[in-house]
């Protein structure tokens, strides 16, 4: 696993600290080319690694870097699924069953449910597996050696206690794509603890890790403990909270933490990048020497 | 151990059972839902016992408190029964299409004696306490105005299929879903109006139900309110809920993230100086044991479980509040 990702909740209006920072973003993020403007100097900066939601846009950059695989020698996808609005504006608006039927790729859920809806729908393991499939379509032929399951998702499993999911996740992953299965929580040591019952080791974990402890349930001891024991490779998401803790506060505070595996950050300038890699990589450098 | 019933596994549904199931001192002890490959799927997974009838699983199980979740042309039927069994309950928004339903349903609440909650969660961000607060203490001087909007992407384009969300006579469209979080949030921080001056529901996609609804309110006092809500509007990646409140000392400008205060010279309030202050969620928001979507959907839960444990005697959005917030809706809808 690389230890510094670029993050892309600043490209698709994703703000926790204003609407109106997200509304701008939005704006200025409107299409694919300005993203990639952005994704290059992270690239060329030598953050290898886009961890990224399966937003539609997303698609359109994944196609931009499979037609120039000679620039893009090293790029890694992380994909994180699933886009949770798509699912959840859709459940709103047309109901479950037929959002599963116009996500699930073509006609498979009809072969699916072919005879009993409530006999079919039970299996969840393998409705899994075909959502997951549809939103990997869009990677084919990509590098993705991890894939996430989003937050809202994994912590619903988690408070539903359908931890068979987590490995069956875990499963799918590693046999039809060769990847290791990453989960996004808001509530780690609580996840890792879940984890472990469902038999998966040392799991890829990324969480809001900051100084002030923002979103981090369990509370920010309980978090510094378990990152330390070494029960999982954890990625610090939200370090500077959303803008709440000054850039070099924020980051020699992260860096300084035992047992921390990497570091996702998002940014929207080649300035703000270049600020946010040095910072991190000096701080990380004197943790090393230390 | 508190035993909770869950009637309705829908969206909200589920999210309600993830929180509870977090907790310690919660067992989910049955689910009902008229779905059945909802509540096969989750008897098979969990272990969960399942009804598809309410009123079995009132019978059948032995519940300490019912979290109903169910399309809201069902929520009266729904809580008179629970609450007639003595149990604990708690609703989702808004409590009932009939606001003379909704006020019934209040009185019982009050006489049962059992903890009734309904979930305008919104209630439960810190963002708008703290709006709430600048408002109660004085900080904005007299106030003589506040604006609610809500603007999201539930509808946005013309379609065939539906859901219960579509259909006005089981408490779908923008007002019952949208406008009735932003009407309930400025009466928790003004109060509530006195009377709708004037309304208009509009259609913008939908067959049956508005996608907008905008109105004019009269605040005791002579407070004026501004409402505009729209269903319609993809430009907005979530539902985005702002308030603004107008005084004679400043104003305040609150959404999920953002209390935004700007006072008068002069009208310096504790931390507030004159100008503009503007606090976030990271620092007005209390941290929560489990997070699923927002602080504010376990925040709600947690107060409705210690008002049932006896830990809390404090209730936010009864039944008979969001019964108030029921009759304005009606009065928008008879005003359009």
């Amino acid at each position: 696993m690389q230890r510094l990702l670029f993050g892309d909740n600043q490209f698709f209006g994703v703000n926790h600290m204003s609407e109106e920072k997200a509304r701008s973003q939005a704006m200025r993020f409107r299409d694919a080319t300005s993203i990639l403007r952005v994704l290059d100097c992270a690239y060329d900066s030598g953050i290898k690694v886009f961890m990224c939601t399966t937003h539609d846009r997303v698609g359109e950059v994944a196609d931009h870097v499979r037609a120039n695989l000679a620039r893009y020698a090293e790029f890694e996808f992380y994909p994180c699924m699933p886009y949770a609005h798509k699912y959840a504006n859709s459940v709103g608006e047309v109901g479950m069953v037929e959002t599963i039927r116009r996500f699930a790729p073509g006609g498979i859920l009809e072969t699916l449910l072919r005879g009993a809806v409530s006999a079919a729908t039970q299996d969840v393991e393998k409705l899994m597996q075909l959502l997951v499939d549809a939103e990997m379509k869009r990677f084919t032929g990509l590098r993705t050696p991890i894939i996430f399951l989003q937050n809202v998702v994994t912590d619903l499993l988690l408070g539903l206690k359908l931890e068979f999911l987590f490995s069956a996740f875990a499963r799918h992953v590693r046999t039809k794509y060769g990847a290791e299965a990453g989960f996004i929580t808001m509530n780690l040591p609580r996840l890792v603890e879940a984890l472990e019952r469902a038999g998966i080791s040392m799991p890829i974990i990324c969480a809001n890790v900051n100084k002030i402890g923002f979103r981090m349930c369990g509370g920010i001891e309980a978090y510094k403990r378990v990152i330390a024991s070494g029960r999982c490779r954890t990625i610090a998401m939200s370090i500077f909270a959303s803008g709440a803790i000054a850039p070099a506060e924020a980051i020699e505070w992260v860096c300084a933490l035992e047992g921390l595996q990497s570091i996702v950050f998002g940014a929207s300038s080649s300035a703000n990048i270049q600020q946010s890699k040095a910072l991190i990589d000096r701080a990380w450098s004197l943790m090393a020497g230390a | 151990m508190i035993k909770v019933g869950l009637i309705g596994a829908g969206k909200m549904g589920l999210s309600h059972y993830a929180i509870l199931g977090a907790r310690d001192d919660v067992q989910i002890a049955a689910v009902c839902d008229s779905a059945g490959y909802v509540t096969s799927a989750l008897r098979k997974y969990t272990g969960v016992s399942t009804f598809s009838n309410h009123r079995n699983m009132l019978e059948g199980a032995n519940l300490d408190a019912v979290v109903v979740s169910t399309p809201s042309s069902t929520h009266f039927a729904i809580a008179s029964d629970a609450l007639t069994r003595g149990l604990h309950v708690f609703v989702e928004k808004p409590l009932c299409l009939d606001p003379n339903e909704s006020a019934q349903l209040a009185k019982h609440a009050v006489s049962s004696g059992r903890a009734n909650q309904v979930g305008y969660h919104n209630r439960f961000i810190g963002t708008f306490r703290e709006a709430r607060r600048l408002v109660r203490t004085g900080a904005l001087g007299e106030v003589y105005h506040i604006s609610g909007s809500a603007f999201g992407q539930v509808v946005v384009r013309p379609k065939a299929s539906s859901t219960w969300r579509s259909r006005k006579s089981e408490g779908g469209g923008c007002l019952h879903d949208y406008a009735s979080h932003v009407i309930d949030l400025m009466n928790f921080v003004v109060g509530s109006p006195e009377r709708v001056l004037s309304a208009q529901l509009r259609r913008v996609y939908s067959r049956d139900v508005e996608d907008a609804v905008y109105a004019m309110l009269q605040y005791p006092g002579g407070v004026s309110g501004q409402l505009e809500t729209n269903w319609s509007d993809d430009s907005f990646r979530k539902m985005t809920t702002t308030l603004s409140i107008y005084g004679t000392k400043g104003k305040v400008v609150a959404d999920r993230q953002e209390c935004r205060v700007y006072l008068h010279p002069g009208a310096e309030f504790e931390r507030y100086a004159s100008g503009w202050t503007i606090r976030n969620i990271t620092d007005l928001q209390p941290a929560v044991a489990f997070y699923l979507r927002g602080e504010e959907y376990t925040a709600q839960l947690d107060a409705f479980l210690d008002l049932v444990n006896g830990k809390s005697t404090e209730s936010e959005n009864t039944f008979a509040s969001a019964s108030v917030t029921d009759r304005t809706i009606g009065d928008i809808a008879a005003a359009a």
